[in-house]
C-alpha cells in the first residue's frame, strides 16, 4: 500500500467507496506495481479480494506483497483471499493429459472465441462466498475483484469484445450488486495516434473500459523520454457520476517505483531534479 | 551491507569458476565445502548465485556485460527474448553464449530449432577459456578501454574531478560471474558431449498442417519440454531426491515461418494467437520448474508492432539487435567501433516492485577478435590530427562562398 497514492486518491483502508470500478492502464510503460498496491489496500481494509493473476506466479505476488507488510498465504488461509494462478491452471488445458482435476476457470483456453463465462462464473462464486458466515470464519467486507492484466487475455486468443463483456457483466455483479470494487489492469504499447487495424484489440478494450470504469489511473512513460531517477507519469482521472454533473477531474503526477513502495510527486518536483 | 553481500557471492562463485578445471575430481570437495557455507538448498547449484536485489537465482548467459545489463544474470524460471538482427548473426551467438555457459556449469540443456538441426548449433559453442580466474579479467581490462585510457592515466586532473569514478564503457560488474569464451575457436568434443542435452527438431516431430487455433508445432514443443522437465527432475514441486540442476532451454527463430507461423508472412496472421500462447504455457512451465530460457525470434519480419508488444510482454526480459550490417550505419564514423546496437525492450519484474532498470539506453555490440561485448554507445575520439584538420578546411568551405578565402587568414 503506497500512502501517498491514498492520499492522492483521498482513500484509506478504513472505509471504501462502494460500487467503485477503477481502471489501471499503461502505454509503453509498466503499471503493475499499481495493482500490487490495490492488493494490499483492500486485505488491509478487510475486504473479501478475489485476485485473477494471469500473468505472474503466486510466488511473485506474494513476495512483493510481503514487502508491502501483508501476507498472502494468511489472507488466503483465513478465507479472505480467493487467488486463481493463470499460469498454473493454463498449463493443464495447454498440455492435455490424462488426470485432468483442473478447475473450469481457464478453459476459455480450450476454445478462446467462446468467450469468458467459466472465468465469470469463478468470479462470482468466489465473490458471493462472503456473504457466508461460516462457523468460526471471519466476516469479510464488500467484495473486491482485481484483475491483473486483461490484455493477455487477447493474446490468449480472446477477443476484445468477449473481454468487455466480462468486464461489464462483473461490474454488475460485484460493484453493482454486491456494493463492492473492482480493479483491473490493461496494457496496450501502440502509439496513441496509431490507427491500425492490428491496433484494434488493445486499443479498443482500453477505450471500453476507460468508458466503463469510475476512476482510471493511466501510466505512461516520461514523453521527454527515458530518466532512471523519475519512472514515467501516472494521470489520474475521475468521473462523477453523481454530485457535481458530468465533470471530470485530471491530476498528473510523476512517480518512482521504489523497493517497497512508490512516491508521487507533482511534475518537474522530483528530488534528482530539484 | 553491500559489500559483505559482494564478498558472499564472490565466495560463491569460486567453487563454481574452478568446476571447469577438472570437473571429475574437484566437484565433491567444492561441493561440501560450498553448502556448510551457505543452508540455502537453491544456491548449491554451481553455476547460479542469488541476485543481490531480491534474492532471485540467477545463471549467467555467458556474456558478461548482458549479464550486468539484466541485472547481474538471467533469473531462473524467466525467458530472455532476443529480437534478431537481419541476418542472425549475433542473436545466433548470444543463445551459443548461454548454452555454452551451460555446458561449462553443467546444466542441462533443451535445445530446439526448426531451420537446422540442434546439433549445428552445438557444434558451434564458442571454446570457454578455463584459465585461472583473475587472468582473463587483466587481460581484457586495458583491451575494452584503449589506448585513450592510458594517457588520461597520466593526464592530470582538476582536484574537483578525482574523486567521480572513471568512466568505462564496457559494462562489467564488480563480481566475477559466468566464464570467458573464445568465439573464434569451437568447444571441444568432450567437454561439449559431458553435458546432458536434449533436442528438439521440429522436422521430426511434427509436419506443421493444422489449422487449429493453436500449431501443432508449438504444441509438440510445449510438450516435449514439459516432458524433460518432469522426467529429469526439473520440477519445482518434485520431491527432492537427487541434487537439484538448471535447465537452459533455447529456442531458435521462433515465429519463422519453419514453424509453421505465419506471423512473418502476413499483415493479418491466421496464427495470430499461437506464439503468444505458446509464450504463456512457456512462461508457466518455466516458474514452476528450474529452468531458464532464450529465445530468438526474428522481429524485423513481424510487421504487426502491437502483436509484437504483446509478444514482449510475456517474456521477461527482452533485448533487440540491430546489426550495421548491410544499413548505411556500417559506414557511418559515428558506429565505427561497433558492430550495431543493442535495445533493452524490457527488463523483469519479478518477486519484487521496482525493476532494476538500465542506467543507459544508448548501448552498442561489438564482436572483438574472440569476445562479444556490450557497451555504451560513446562518440570515438577524434585522435588523428590530419582527420581533423581536414574536416574543419571542410567546414569552413562549406559555411559560404564568401568563406574560400579563409585559408589565407591568419590567426
Amino acid at each position: 500500500m503506497f500512502t501517498e497514492l491514498n492520499s492522492i486518491l483521498s482513500s484509506s483502508p478504513d472505509s471504501v467507496t462502494p460500487g467503485e470500478f477503477i481502471l489501471v492502464s499503461d502505454r509503453q510503460s509498466d503499471a503493475s506495481f499499481l495493482i500490487h498496491h490495490f492488493l494490499s489496500f483492500y486485505l488491509r481494509s478487510r475486504c473479501k479480494v478475489v485476485f485473477l493473476g494471469l500473468v505472474q506466479s503466486f510466488r511473485h505476488y506474494s513476495a512483493v506483497s510481503q514487502r508491502l507488510g501483508v501476507s498472502l498465504t494468511q489472507a488466503k488461509e483465513k478465507g479472505q483471499l480467493v487467488f486463481m494462478e493463470g499460469l498454473k491452471e493454463s498449463l493443464s488445458v495447454l498440455i492435455p493429459q490424462a488426470d485432468n482435476t483442473e478447475s473450469q476457470a481457464m478453459n476459455f483456453l480450450r476454445d478462446p472465441p467462446v468467450g469468458l463465462r467459466s472465468l465469470y462464473e469463478f468470479v462470482r462464486s468466489g465473490a458471493v462466498g462472503s456473504g457466508r458466515a461460516e462457523d468460526g470464519a471471519e466476516e469479510w467486507g464488500p467484495p473486491v475483484l482485481l484483475v491483473d492484466d486483461v490484455s493477455v487475455l487477447l493474446s490468449l486468443g480472446v477477443d476484445a469484445g468477449a473481454v468487455l463483456d466480462f468486464s461489464h457483466y462483473c461490474r454488475a455483479a460485484v460493484c453493482s450488486q454486491m456494493k463492492g470494487n473492482m480493479v483491473m489492469l490493461v496494457r496496450c504499447n501502440g502509439e496513441e495516434e496509431e490507427e491500425e487495424d492490428g491496433e484494434e484489440g488493445a486499443e479498443a478494450l482500453l477505450k471500453g473500459l476507460t468508458h466503463q470504469c469510475s476512476l482510471n489511473l493511466h501510466v505512461q512513460g516520461l514523453p521527454t523520454g527515458y530518466c532512471k531517477d523519475i519512472h514515467g507519469q501516472v494521470e489520474v482521472c475521475w468521473k462523477r457520476r453523481q454530485g457535481d454533473g458530468p465533470h471530470t477531474q485530471r491530476n498528473l503526477f510523476q512517480y518512482k517505483v521504489h523497493d517497497k513502495g512508490a512516491s508521487f510527486f507533482p511534475r518537474g518536483t522530483s528530488s534528482a531534479v530539484l | 551491507m553491500c559489500n559483505n553481500i559482494d564478498v558472499i557471492i564472490s565466495n560463491m562463485a569460486a567453487p563454481v569458476s574452478g568446476m571447469g578445471e577438472a570437473p571429475a575430481e574437484r566437484l565433491p570437495i567444492n561441493s561440501t565445502s560450498f553448502q556448510k557455507k551457505t543452508r540455502s538448498k537453491l544456491v548449491s547449484i554451481p553455476g547460479t548465485r542469488p541476485s543481490v536485489q531480491n534474492g532471485q537465482l540467477l545463471v549467467s548467459t555467458g556474456v558478461t556485460s548482458l549479464d550486468y545489463l539484466l541485472g547481474g544474470g538471467l533469473a531462473v524460471g524467466t525467458v530472455l527474448l532476443i529480437e534478431e538482427d537481419r541476418y542472425d548473426s549475433y542473436s545466433r551467438m548470444i543463445l551459443k553464449y548461454f548454452l555454452a555457459e551451460g555446458v561449462v556449469c553443467r546444466h542441462e540443456l533443451f535445445v530446439a530449432t526448426a531451420q537446422d538441426n540442434p546439433d549445428d548449433i552445438l557444434q558451434e559453442l564458442p571454446a570457454p577459456i578455463l584459465d585461472d580466474v583473475a587472468v582473463p579479467k587483466a587481460v581484457e581490462q586495458p583491451r575494452l578501454t584503449g589506448e585513450p585510457q592510458d594517457s588520461l592515466d597520466a593526464m592530470k586532473i582538476a582536484w574537483r574531478y578525482q574523486h567521480l569514478p572513471k568512466v568505462q564503457s564496457a559494462l562489467a560488474s564488480s563480481s566475477r560471474f559466468g566464464h570467458y569464451y573464445d568465439v573464434s575457436k569451437t568447444m571441444e568434443a568432450e567437454i561439449r558431449q559431458a553435458a546432458k542435452c536434449h533436442r528438439f527438431c521440429l522436422p521430426d516431430h511434427v509436419t506443421p498442417s493444422s489449422t487449429a487455433h493453436r500449431l501443432e508445432s508449438y504444441s509438440a514443443l510445449l510438450k516435449s519440454l514439459q516432458e524433460v522437465i518432469h522426467r529429469e527432475g526439473f520440477d519445482l514441486a518434485a520431491p527432492m531426491s537427487k541434487s537439484r540442476n538448471i535447465l537452459r532451454v533455447g529456442l531458435h527463430s521462433l515465429g519463422s515461418a519453419l514453424w509453421g507461423d505465419d506471423l512473418c508472412c502476413h499483415d493479418k496472421p491466421r496464427h495470430r494467437h499461437a506464439l503468444t500462447t505458446f509464450l504463456y504455457g512457456l512462461r508457466a512451465l518455466l516458474r514452476s520448474s528450474l529452468s531458464v530460457a532464450v529465445v530468438t525470434l526474428p522481429s524485423h519480419l513481424i510487421q504487426d508492432r502491437a502483436l509484437m508488444g504483446s509478444i514482449t510482454r510475456l517474456c521477461d526480459n527482452a533485448i533487440a539487435l540491430e546489426s550495421f550490417k548491410g544499413s548505411e550505419r556500417e559506414t557511418n564514423p559515428l558506429y565505427k567501433d561497433y558492430h550495431g546496437l543493442l535495445y533493452v525492450r524490457q527488463v523483469p519484474h519479478l518477486n519484487c516492485l521496482a525493476s532494476q532498470l538500465p542506467d543507459h539506453k544508448d548501448l552498442a555490440f561489438k564482436l572483438k577478435r574472440k569476445q562479444f561485448s556490450i557497451e555504451r554507445l560513446h562518440l570515438p575520439p577524434d585522435l588523428s590530427e590530419t582527420v581533423s584538420r581536414v574536416s574543419r578546411g571542410e567546414l569552413a568551405s562549406a559555411c559560404g562562398p564568401s568563406a574560400s578565402g579563409t585559408k589565407n587568414l591568419d590567426f
